[in-house]
């Protein structure tokens, strides 16, 4: 059977995506590798969202509520806990569930795969640094607060920027944690330059409000802040013992450190689009790879969208209002809606999109890593799998105008387990760098099936009746 | 290095290198892995470097360990289950054991 819509994903774009297009009358299956749906924004939401951690976890995750009751009940079939690890021209998918592959053919495919935090590699003394135990992402902590009540047992410390560890630090103190310290990488000075992007803002207030408040209870509770910091050291001996830190100020520290999390912003996941030969494009403001787009959200591929922070980062109103669009842009291409229906449908939607997107370039500003997470020091490691560090990338790098294929075949960079998801943003960087090139002229890294581990026994249970290449 | 909130229900029984410990249904491998005196999950085939946990999300796969018998499993993307055997993975596999 082939079904209208595979949609990957369920945090908000998928689901929106899958409510929207069960409208029209499509059939749908939704393919999600978390065991229920809401993506990392709204982790585990159906059974968390009426206790006290819900209540602590704020308003925006309560939102996921509803929008989760809504996707249950649209009709969508849900498979959870289903990890996609081949997406076939046609199309055919291949995922494995519960240690059983299956193949799943479906007309058109929707990527709602979402973001990842931004690689932000931390040097460490003769190595480790950001590969140490005890050193996560935010994001992580975020994710263990949410689906396990999980808290850091002594106080942590936050290294990095953006509204995440702003919010995360606000949710842990309200839980009961207790943070040690927050380092604040986001440069000095910014505020002026982010004030003309911040006209743009006045159309979108509410998420401006938000970071102050979150603000106000940091400094109210007297958390140990250190403005301006540029590098950042985690040193232990099995684990994470020690952070120490400089600033732009020219001043610097040292501390004990249990716990160290660290964040500098999120990227688009763009492992599945680049495996079915999506092209994609640099966007300087947010310093990462998007997908080319078209209105809808369908990528150079036909029959292939994308919706969600995988299209670009935009937070989950936008993910939602992209999902919906990239619905109707499938049922037009299917026939089950007329252009011209689905333009007046698109309408209000693309209203509150331009608003709600208003407030990303006072953001991007803001925000904007430093340069040391592009730019790691020699002696950090970047590609945590295969332990390569900045220092050997750099030579390779400057031998030649080589882009990152070559740089991975010369030295294994991005050939470990993760396939480049956290060393391959920085690579672009360093080739780039050393070669005085742009990142949009470097490239990509190729992805190369399968997009997860897939054993050899899952291999073989593989239903039959794929075509053959 | 982290430890829960609330008084957790035990429902369920998994061994970590032959260590029983009771953890909550529904809960990730990867979050028992970060309460217990050890968090590692495994040791890097290049170096032998102990990695833990990191993103838990599914995108740095050093959470990566034995389930039931499978290597190279995201602990992070594995639901608990009662009597289920993990085994922190100790460098470079191999397809025969």
């Amino acid at each position: 059977m082939t079904v209208d819509l595979l949609v990957i994903g369920a945090g908000p774009a998928g689901m929106a995506a899958s409510i929207a297009a069960r409208r029209h009358g499509l059939d749908v299956v939704c393919v999600d590798d978390q065991p229920a749906p809401g993506g990392q924004i709204w982790r585990a939401v159906e059974t968390v969202a009426a206790t006290a951690r819900g209540r602590i976890l704020g308003a925006a995750y309560q939102e996921g509520v509803a929008m989760a009751a809504a996707f249950r009940a649209s009709g969508a079939a849900y498979l959870p806990g289903t990890q996609v690890w081949q997406i076939e021209p046609g199309f055919h998918a291949c995922v494995t569930r519960a240690g059983q592959a299956t193949s799943i053919a479906a007309r058109t495919v929707l990527l709602a795969t979402g973001a990842q935090e931004r690689p932000a590699p931390l040097p460490g003394w003769t190595l480790p640094g950001w590969t140490l135990p005890g050193v996560l992402t935010v994001g992580a902590a975020q994710i263990l607060l949410k689906t396990s009540g999980q808290v850091p047992a002594r106080p942590v410390w936050i290294v990095g920027c953006g509204p995440l560890p702003l919010l995360y630090a606000t949710q842990l103190l309200q839980a009961g944690g207790a943070i040690a310290g927050w380092l604040d990488t986001a440069p000095t000075g910014r505020f002026a330059a982010a004030f003309w992007h911040g006209r743009g803002a006045i159309a979108a207030p509410a998420a401006l409000w938000k970071g102050l408040g979150w603000m106000t209870t940091l400094r109210r509770t007297g958390v140990r802040i250190i403005r301006g910091v540029t590098e950042v050291e985690a040193t232990g001996q099995g684990r994470v013992e020690h952070l120490a830190w400089s600033t732009s100020a020219g001043s610097s520290g040292g501390a004990p450190a249990d716990v160290v999390l660290v964040h500098e912003g999120v990227v688009p996941s763009i492992h599945a689009p680049l495996s079915l030969g999506c092209e994609m494009r640099w966007d300087a403001a947010q310093d990462c790879h998007v997908p080319v787009l078209n209105p809808w959200g369908e990528t150079s591929r036909a029959g292939v969208f994308i919706a969600g922070d995988g299209a670009g980062i935009g937070g989950a109103e936008v993910a939602g209002l992209r999902g919906e669009l990239a619905a109707l842009g499938v049922a037009v291409q299917l026939d089950r809606l007329r252009a011209d229906a689905a333009h007046a449908a698109a309408r209000p939607l693309r209203r509150r999109l331009r608003r709600a997107l208003s407030v990303r370039p006072l953001l991007d500003a803001l925000y904007r890593p430093r340069q040391a997470v592009f730019a790691p020091a020699d002696e950090t490691i970047v590609c945590r799998c295969e332990e390569l560090t900045a220092g050997q990338l750099r030579t390779i790098a400057g031998t030649a105008p080589i882009g990152p294929n070559q740089l991975k075949a010369f030295s294994r960079a991005g050939m470990g387990a993760c396939q480049g998801r956290q060393c391959g943003a920085t690579l672009i960087r360093l080739l780039a760098a050393a070669q005085g090139r742009t990142p949009a002229e470097v490239g990509l890294l190729s992805v190369r099936p399968p997009l997860k581990p897939v054993t050899l026994g899952e291999l073989a249970t593989l239903a039959q009746g794929l075509p053959v290449q | 290095m982290f430890h829960t909130l609330h008084d957790a229900a035990h429902a369920v029984t998994i061994h970590i290198d032959g260590v029983p410990i009771a953890v909550e249904a529904g809960e990730t491998v990867a979050a028992v892995l970060l309460r217990q005196p050890e968090v590692w999950s495994r040791t890097t085939p290049v170096s032998g470097a102990r990695r833990a946990p990191y993103c838990m999300m599914g995108v740095c796969f050093d959470c990566l360990a034995e389930i039931d018998g499978v290597s190279s499993v995201q602990t992070c993307l594995t639901a608990v289950c009662d009597g289920m055997v993990v085994r922190r993975q100790l460098g470079r596999r191999s397809l025969v054991r």
